[in-house]
């Protein structure tokens, strides 16, 4: 199988990350839970991979990386923590539901929404971010990179429109963890939400939120700590406070080979590979007749991201064909990013979305392309 | 039972910051070890840094210098 959804997961990691959850399984106890040696280890493994997500976004403080399952967790963790009813919050059409249906779910609560829209290509004019910023404004919630498009939005700029206006901004870092340089201090970053499982190439079910010091999010989940057991309360240090129950000890020591995995190539080194090769397989399919690709590539910087549709096929059929007759795996459908599709007029039959990552070849790209043009001929 | 013996005990906030201290004591050679918190200071679980007596001034000064936050550290006997 050549495997071209790596938006989704990375299918392919490194050895070393199957290798430390192996170890993991026989020989970690409970982080935070005793001090023998088994419970010591998972503790130093997962304050270990603390520090280096710590390092690799730019975030002050260790004790400031939360662990959660996923993104989806982390967002829903930073937006109910941090909005409340009668706060007014910005978000943009560019974003996958792990954002939206928060947020709606919060201003069906009585919290004021405001969307900033999208063009045809995906994208979004930071003037209008601007000015439906006004004092009150709570947070902007925004994506790095659409699931969908792979146009990268500018986030130093809307940090600091954010900043001046004394707004927090919530960044989803899904599609970019890994993959791009990401400095939540120089881009003006209160909260970060990442996943482990696709540009950090560890295990699913790692994930978390790097927070800034300062902001309180307020804890929606509470239970075990392993501290202060008697207290009624959640702890309010960080990360016990947002770290209820015990912690996927097991995945996060993958989740620390692959931070190794990427400090060791680099991720100048991943990003100028999956952009080379994001950009053949796009320079080539946006040549065909009957190939309809989507998103603004003049961008310096973006996911390595294309979707496209091939003449009026559903790209539910085209990737079925894909995947049956060419071995290649694509996401079609909507991509739970439904303001997006509405911006690019896609709602009626979604996109095929090839995703590429760093141990994709020439070779597979190729093969992809060759496949796109037999099925745009016809 | 081990016969009790005078030990300072040091507490921490949060386990990660239990974490970042024992790292900080090892790369440092600062002597002692996580134990799990005696009764004597909570009963309500967590990690601390056991170590001698003498070593207080030279722990409490070196975690200070480098911005670590303890909660509480006194002698006590463990």
């Amino acid at each position: 199988m050549i495997y071209l959804d790596n938006a989704a997961t990375t299918l392919h990691k490194p050895p070393q990350v199957m290798d430390a959850v192996v170890r993991a399984m026989t020989a970690m106890g409970n982080a935070a839970r005793g001090a023998h040696g088994g419970a010591l280890e998972a503790a130093r493994t997962v304050y270990n991979t603390r520090v280096k997500l710590a390092r690799l976004f730019g975030c002050p403080r260790p004790d400031h990386v939360i662990f959660t399952a996923n993104s989806t967790e982390a967002l829903n963790i930073a937006i109910s923590g941090l909005i409340r009813p009668g706060d007014h919050v910005i978000t943009t059409d560019c974003e996958h539901n792990s954002v939206l249906r928060p947020l709606y779910r919060l201003e069906e609560g009585g919290a004021a929404l405001d969307v900033v829209p999208a063009d045809q290509l995906g994208r979004v004019a930071y003037e209008d971010l601007e000015a439906l910023l006004r004092p009150g404004t709570r947070a902007v919630v925004c994506t790095h990179a659409s699931n969908l498009t792979g146009n990268v939005l500018d986030i130093a700029r809307i940090g600091e429109m954010a900043r001046r206006r004394g707004a927090l901004l919530i960044v989803d870092a899904s599609q970019t963890a890994g993959a791009l340089p990401i400095d939540m201090e120089a881009m003006g970053i209160d909260v970060l939400c990442f996943t482990g499982h696709k540009g950090l190439m560890g295990p699913q079910g790692t994930g978390g939120l790097c927070v800034r010091p300062g902001v309180e999010i307020e804890p929606w989940k509470v239970g075990g700590s392993g501290v202060h057991s008697y207290d009624r309360r959640q702890p309010r240090e960080y990360p016990t406070r947002l770290e209820a129950g015990t912690l996927n000890g097991h995945g996060i020591a993958g989740l620390s080979a692959a931070l190794d995995f990427l400090q060791e190539v680099g991720l100048e080194a991943i990003e100028a590979k999956e952009r080379a090769l994001m950009d053949r397989f796009y320079q080539a399919v946006s040549a065909m007749d009957g190939v309809t690709v989507y998103g603004d590539f003049s961008q310096a910087r973006r996911s390595a991201i294309v979707s496209l549709n091939i003449r009026d096929y559903d790209s539910a059929a085209v990737s079925d064909e894909l995947s049956e007759t060419y071995g290649i795996a694509t996401r079609p459908g909507a991509h739970c990013a439904p303001r997006m599709h509405q911006a690019l007029g896609t709602t009626d039959r979604g996109a095929v979305r090839f995703s590429f990552s760093w141990f994709n070849t020439q070779e597979e790209v190729d093969e992809a392309i060759r496949a796109v043009g037999q099925l745009a001929e016809g | 039972m081990r016969e009790k013996k005078p030990a300072l005990i040091i507490t921490f906030p949060s386990t990660a910051a239990a974490m970042e201290a024992e790292s900080f004591c090892l790369e440092q050679g600062l002597p002692g070890r996580i134990i799990p918190v005696p009764r004597e200071i909570t009963a309500g679980c967590g990690l601390a840094w056991r170590a001698p007596p003498e070593a207080e001034a030279v722990l409490k000064g070196a975690l200070g210098a480098a911005g670590l936050a303890w909660s509480d550290a006194r002698v006590l006997e463990v």
